[in-house]
């Protein structure tokens, strides 16, 4: 199980700006180890982010996204002590969610 | 009462059924893999559902002139026009053009910054993906002085 990610969810006025800082290795699948083998890729594949439960938006990533992600974006009506819970996926299944609060 | 061998035998019918029907979680996924494996932007582009890109005022990416490291290139997309579906990140010259594709809905504004990859100096696009499957996309060029991608 990966790293928790670090949220920070802050109010002002109608709505919440969410930075999300998720802890992955984001291989990208172009790089080869010392014996020349291609690495294979892994990556965050899908983004998943829900306020109060409900879900509010969703991304798809590629391998082209830097490692240890770092993700902005803005929920409209969004106030403070709202549940902010954000949840990937990557290529391997592996998958992990994690909370915030807005503050 | 099952023998081993009966045991194993099922569970390799299981499994085969299981792959037949695409039902194994990795293949579960709504991961878009042929977007993802375009190599140009149009190509990405038409995978996800939009038309003919074409430049708009209304949309806006932000990154450096320079980036010092590829491996991390701050990019950020916004737009301002109406029935937005998804908007996508796009470096012209990467291996595969497509970074990173947002789902907007109406209760997150259409403005999304994340970090990219660059593998050499290239232009990045931002597009727009209407919900009538028009294509609106902003350019920048952004340098880079040591690529991301290679080992």
């Amino acid at each position: 199980m990966a790293d928790p990610m670090r949220i920070r969810a802050q109010a002002s006025g109608d709505k919440a700006t969410v930075r999300v800082l998720m802890s992955h290795e984001m291989e990208s699948g172009q790089r080869k180890d010392g014996t020349g083998k291609t690495i294979p890729a892994w990556h965050i594949q899908d983004v998943t982010a829900s306020l109060n439960g409900k879900p509010v938006m969703t991304a798809e990533w590629g391998p082209a996204v830097s490692k240890n992600p770092f993700l902005q974006f803005t929920i409209k009506g969004a106030k403070a002590g709202d549940k902010v819970a954000i949840t990937w996926k990557d290529n391997k299944g592996d998958t992990r969610t994690d909370e915030a609060t807005v503050s | 009462m099952q023998t081993r061998r009966e045991t194993l035998k099922h569970s390799a019918a299981v499994a085969g059924l299981l792959a037949s029907t695409g039902l194994f979680p990795q293949y579960a996924q709504a991961f878009d893999k042929a977007a993802f494996d375009a190599k140009t932007v149009a190509d990405a582009v038409k995978a996800m559902g939009g038309g003919a890109p074409a430049e708009s005022k209304d949309v806006t990416i932000t990154g450096p002139d320079i980036a010092e490291n590829g491996a991390v290139v701050p990019l950020a997309v916004s737009t301002t026009l109406p029935n937005v579906k998804r908007v996508l990140l796009l470096v012209e010259k990467n291996p595969n053009a497509l970074i990173a594709m947002f789902n907007v809905s109406p209760e997150v504004e259409a403005n999304f910054a994340t970090r990219a990859k660059m593998g050499q100096s290239s232009d990045v696009y931002a597009v727009a993906i209407t919900n009538d499957g028009k294509a609106l996309f902003a350019k920048k060029e952004v340098k880079v002085t040591l690529g991301g991608c290679g080992g």
